[in-house]
């Protein structure tokens, strides 16, 4: 069901009824990875979301943009069930997840790397440790075999030498880049990152595009990247969604954005650029 | 409209005027204020239940997290061993300096081995242990994973398809359960070896003859049931400190208060059980 506000947009409303089309990508998608129907979702009297219907597909990535507050990171957190809609429908690899119990959902979360806003690194694990975890807990490999894992993650995020430090003792540049690593230890099939370059300088977040780009290019996953930066938007995305009053305001590409006359989204990109 | 004027007008005019607004009764006032904390303790135990009731559910599926288990048995048991080992000497010290000078008063000091014994088997090892481990692990357990909440943690543990319940909750309950019996038997050995050396500085007495006076009379039944009341104990601080930590909101402040609530909600909720538990035993194993 699209949101209103989606009807009163200029030039884009063909890409908006039928998003993750052919017509934004810069690799051609496969089929649908994530489907999100009518989601809402409030804290007490608070409405987040206010039935969000969005469409990502396997080797596509989505940007979501708007400003703080409007439910950008609670939506990712609803993908991966950490927190559960209020009504709606979330389907993953074609199973609705809204119902699914505990050991279900941990099955399926294996499919799925998510990247925290802040590292999420543990911080009583060293950076070896935190990208053996979830090889550790949900694979079969010798301690040889995670090692060599770890070391070859490691190297695709830059982050070789790092191998025995704490998070503590690395940067924030750092922490991103070995959360990356972990995310994509299992070889997931859907990416979702919160906000990859929020607090890092602008080579620092250059290099994480860079990576995200290069990761996206190897290993062929659906992505849903949260991010203010319109910089990174632009550089990784081959769709964004700009999120306003609980609802998706306009869904294309970056240029469609660019053209839209709506005065909330010219004001978006006008303030970023 | 015609209507809503008619409905107005059966309604006494003190209650629609504007310069009289409804005032609640006093009866409706002190309902309110007594209503808010009763509904915190109510919700708060609630929401201990729902939080059982998960580590419960983690407890009897696979993976058994044994290595972290093994990890937190060394954090729980071998880092609060010198504390509690401590505590121990220095009550079995005092014990014995005090219930000498109340014995010798009333000429029944053959007795002091046998009442520190007693007593410190009995009541004051369990106790100290148990406040002693509350004041370091609960504090300990609290802080940790209100931090490892706060800074999103925990959601990654859950992402990654692995129950925070089981691997953070289950593991460190456990150990308190499994630990707290060692370290009661740890404190009661110093407090009986340091309760001797007190003595022995008063009136020289050979540690043979002070352990076959003290432990005249006693019984295994005598050890048994004040020390395995520890796992009671354990089991308290463990679930308050995993149940405070891992609902801490609000960042450094909330990791803050989850570290205090978990030691002074442990603690007191130690000693309660301690009155009950005493009493059971005393009924049962007497």
């Amino acid at each position: 069901m699209m949101g209103a506000a989606q009807q009163v947009l200029l030039g884009v409303e063909e890409s908006a009824a039928t998003p993750a089309t052919e017509t934004f990508g810069k690799r051609s998608p496969g089929p649908a990875a994530v489907v999100l129907r009518g989601l809402h979702k409030s804290f007490g009297s608070q409405k987040v979301l206010d039935g969000i219907d969005l469409t990502v597909k396997s080797g596509e990535t989505l940007a979501m943009l708007g400003r703080s507050g409007t439910g950008k990171s609670v939506l990712l957190k609803l993908i991966i069930g950490l927190q559960r809609p209020d009504s709606g429908s979330i389907r993953v690899h074609d199973q609705e997840i809204t119902c699914l119990g505990l050991d279900a959902l941990n099955a399926l979360r294996k499919n799925m790397g998510f990247l925290f806003q802040h590292a999420a690194l543990y911080d009583s694990l060293s950076v070896e440790q935190n990208i053996a975890f979830p090889l550790k807990r949900h694979t079969k490999m010798t301690a040889s075999e995670r090692g060599d894992r770890v070391e070859q993650l490691l190297s695709s995020v830059g982050m070789e030498s790092e191998l025995k430090k704490m998070p503590s003792d690395i940067s924030g540049g750092m922490q991103k880049r070995v959360g990356l690593a972990r995310a994509l230890a299992l070889e997931p099939g859907i990416l979702l990152l919160d906000e990859p370059t929020a607090g890092l300088d602008p080579i620092t977040s250059g290099e994480i595009n860079e990576l995200i780009l290069k990761l996206q290019e190897e290993h062929d996953m659906a992505s849903i990247v949260v991010t203010h930066d319109l910089q990174s938007a632009k550089t990784i995305a081959d769709r964004i969604a700009l999120l306003h009053e609980g609802q998706v305001l306009i869904e294309g590409s970056f240029e469609d954005l660019e053209k839209s006359d709506n005065e909330f989204v010219s004001e978006f990109m006008k303030r970023d650029s | 409209m015609s209507k809503i004027v008619s409905h107005n007008a059966s309604i006494p005019q003190r209650l629609i005027g504007q310069d009289a607004p409804p005032t609640p009764s006093l009866a409706r006032a002190t309902f309110t204020v007594l209503w808010i904390p009763i509904n915190g303790f109510l919700e708060w135990f609630g929401e201990l239940g729902l939080f059982s009731w998960q580590v419960l559910r983690a407890a009897v599926r696979r993976p058994f997290e044994g290595q972290e288990l093994l990890r937190q048995f060394d954090e729980i048991g071998s880092k609060s061993l010198p504390l509690v080992a401590l505590a121990g000497a220095a009550i079995g010290f005092v014990l014995a300096l005090e219930s000498r000078s109340s014995l010798v008063r009333f000429g029944a000091q053959s007795m002091l081995p046998a009442a520190l014994v007693y007593s410190i088997i009995h009541e004051t090892g369990p106790i100290v242990t148990g406040l002693v481990v509350s004041g370091r692990v609960g504090a300990g357990i609290g802080a940790e994973l209100g931090s490892m909440k706060v800074t999103e943690q925990i959601d990654a543990i859950e992402a990654s398809g692995v129950n925070p319940y089981k691997f953070l909750a289950l593991t460190r309950i456990l150990a308190c359960i499994l630990v707290l019996p060692l370290l009661t038997i740890a404190a009661d050995f110093c407090g009986v070896i340091f309760g001797w050396i007190a003595e022995t500085l008063a009136e020289p007495i050979s540690f043979t003859r002070f352990i076959n006076q003290g432990f005249v009379g006693a019984t295994f039944k005598d050890f048994l049931a004040p020390t395995f009341r520890t796992v009671v104990f354990g089991l308290i601080i463990g679930m308050v400190g995993c149940f405070q930590g891992m609902r801490t909101q609000g960042g450094t402040a909330g990791v803050g208060l989850s570290a205090t609530s978990s030691v002074v909600l442990s603690s007191l909720f130690v000693i309660l059980a301690d009155v009950i538990l005493v009493k059971i035993i005393l009924v049962f194993f007497s």
